[in-house]
């Protein structure tokens, strides 16, 4: 699956396009197939996001995992921080990113 | 300290309030994201993997305790409770709100700081020998011409839109704590035959995906032609460093293609000219700025006596603190590499807390290293043991200044949208094998450096061991190498061959420890055992 990622304007987080939006967690991102230039276009003209991207990903029973080591960085967050992370709680976490 | 005056305050506050509206119009959508990018980056605002980065500058590395204290203030009211200190002596937040960079930039104004010129292709913050003004073995304090360097170098017109960014290092002594030969320009304060202060340089050095050991290119420039020679070198580049490919912008490339003797030509070629010019400042502006460096006001009698009975002050002294040029005063190095940490974080309250113990016990002055540590530069011995006390407490007593688990290392791909490879993970793992005092006692002084991609920012190049995270095929592999020094010995390392993955790198490393303990004569160092037996012994217990 191809899925969009960019960073919010003012905070500057990482963020997914979920089709209709835009969310901080990865496993609500969309398949945009060939759509990802035009809607990059309608959205970072809209102030929504910027720096905005179209990556590889897989739809597995776990969730959205983006096929690249630095886009599940991206995703998760600092993996020597887990408690920077969007998943503080799981010890688990950090081996999703490798 | 250099202390501001009325000129350099005002540009300060007056960029502030530019960038205040800046960021006004790019939140309200009258600049676009291409328009203000290159806005943000003049004042230090990246975007990494995760958030806005501000990188703040600490001139020379030098800080007052106020300084250090708002920029813990600034981790804790704008970021996420710590900082990173850099390669570069300067200080970077991870998580910065673009809202909020305008009144980030205003607490740093109210105590003379900036992050102006920490991006961009420009002239960097200039950076120096972190034992400036208390090292026995100096010759001179270089900081002074550090400054002035600064005052020069902020603002250029002609030197904002370089080929590729610039980086000065200044040093006063034989012994080079500044890594000066890898930098665009290194400065070397010397003496001549005939007695007098001047400044040896070095150009066209620096790390990155093409490593090179500046040449030197100027055996003395007298005092009174220091600005007018290093607008020529600048000149030089300005006009013929390559801006048709990002990888041989910068001036080493042109040094390395032009020859050393034929870039040293042009350079005086236009160094005759623009003496003719009348460009170099007064020597009253260097004698009005070095009064902010004198030295503080020391006791006379201080006792050099030091009470060692507690082992493991005992240990932190051996290994920590450094000679000072003043009787009964010592350099202390706050190591902020505790075994399994995160090296050159640390958490605002330890910023506040190493603020508030540089104002009890160290003349109100601290440094920050290229190393990723932070030094007590003026501390009367007398007053050693409780500071390492108050340090320990707060978990920055570890002792470890110079050997293997004084790991620098940059963000790599935890943070940096640059990066191939995390370096941080390995670093910790490296740390916890090696961490122990007796493994660091047995093996001395190594140097390990690691960065997580080619453009070198944790020096692999000058790492006793070094280090390279790479991507291979999407899979984080890291390659090793000997040999590296960025001292006055400067070398750059060898691959010693094929990458490893996270704990192969970690296992190899003990491999060529072991070699070096094996092989080492009477008062030999890692990298001395290194260049007299040769990299064959190395790859043999490696690859087998």
């Amino acid at each position: 699956m191809k899925i969009l990622t960019g960073n919010d304007l003012k905070s500057g987080a990482v963020t997914w396009w979920t089709g209709v939006g835009w969310s901080l967690d990865v496993n609500d991102a969309a398949d945009v197939g060939e759509d990802g230039a035009k809607i990059i276009a309608r959205e970072e003209g809209a102030q929504n996001v910027f720096a905005a991207y179209v990556i590889d990903g897989v739809k597995t029973a776990e969730g959205v995992r983006p096929a690249h080591i630095k886009d599940r960085i991206r995703a998760l967050g600092p993996t020597v921080r887990p408690d920077l992370t969007l998943k503080p709680s799981d010890p688990e976490a950090v081996n999703w990113v490798i | 300290m250099y202390k501001y005056d009325e000129y350099d305050q005002q540009m300060v506050d007056t960029r502030v309030a530019e960038f205040r509206d800046q960021v006004r119009r790019r939140l309200s959508g009258e600049l676009t994201e291409d328009q203000f990018r290159p806005l943000r980056l003049q004042n230090g605002l990246y975007l990494q993997l995760h958030a806005y980065m501000l990188r703040v500058a600490v001139p020379y590395g030098t800080l007052n305790s106020a300084q250090m204290k708002v920029l813990g203030d600034i981790a804790d009211k704008y970021d996420r409770g710590y900082g990173h200190f850099t390669t570069r002596q300067n200080i970077q937040y991870n998580w910065i709100k673009l809202e909020d960079t305008p009144d980030i930039l205003a607490d740093l104004a109210k105590v003379e700081m900036h992050a102006i010129q920490t991006s961009g292709n420009c002239i960097r913050n200039i950076s120096s020998d972190q034992y400036a003004g208390a090292a026995a073995d100096e010759l001179v304090d270089p900081r002074p011409y550090a400054e002035l360097l600064r005052q020069w170098s902020s603002f250029h017109p002609e030197f904002l839109t370089l080929p590729r960014k610039f980086k000065i290092a200044v040093i006063a002594s034989e012994t080079d704590r500044a890594a000066m030969r890898l930098h665009d320009i290194g400065i070397k304060m010397v003496k001549n035959d005939a007695g007098e202060i001047g400044c040896q340089f070095y150009v066209g050095g620096g790390m990155g995906r093409t490593p090179m050991i500046g040449p030197m290119i100027k055996e003395f420039v007298p005092l009174d032609q220091l600005i007018t020679y290093s607008e020529a070198c600048l000149r030089v580049y300005n006009r013929y460093g390559r801006r048709d490919n990002k990888y041989k912008a910068r001036i080493k490339i042109l040094v390395h293609e032009l020859g050393k003797d034929e870039y040293a030509r042009q350079v005086e070629e236009e160094f005759a000219h623009l003496l003719s010019q009348g460009i170099e400042p007064p020597l009253a502006e260097l004698e009005r700025i070095k009064p902010y460096f004198d030295d503080p006001a020391f006791e006379t009698d201080a006792s050099d006596d030091l009470d060692l009975s507690d082992p493991d002050f005992r240990l932190w002294v051996e290994r920590n603190c450094h000679a000072h040029k003043q009787a009964g005063y010592t350099i202390a190095t706050v190591s902020l590499k505790p075994i399994g940490g995160i090296p050159g974080d640390a958490s605002a309250d330890q910023i506040r807390l190493m603020a508030q113990l540089a104002k009890d016990y160290s003349f109100d002055e601290l440094r920050v290293t290229h190393a990723q540590n932070i030094v007590f530069p003026h501390v009367k011995k007398a007053d050693l043991y409780t500071l390492w006390q108050k340090l320990d407490e707060a978990g920055l007593g570890t002792a470890n200044l110079d050997s293997v688990g004084d790991i620098i290392a940059c963000p790599g791909l935890d943070y940096c949208s640059l990066a191939n490879a995390r370096s941080i993970p390995v670093a910790q793992k490296i740390s916890e094998r090696f961490g122990s005092a007796e493994k660091q006692a047995e093996i001395g002084e190594l140097k390990l450096k690691i960065s997580g991609c080619i453009n070198a920012c944790g020096h692999h190049h000058a790492g006793h061991i070094g280090i390279l995270g790479v991507d291979k095929k999407g899979v984080e592999n890291y390659q090793l190498l000997l040999g590296g020094s960025e001292g006055a010995d400067t070398s750059l390392g060898k691959i010693t061959g094929p990458g490893f993955d996270e704990d192969g790198i970690v296992d190899a490393v003990e491999k060529a420890t072991g070699v070096y303990l094996a092989n080492r004569q009477e008062g030999e160092r890692f990298l001395d055992t290194y260049r007299r037996i040769g990299m064959d012994p190395f790859k043999e217990a490696i690859y087998g």
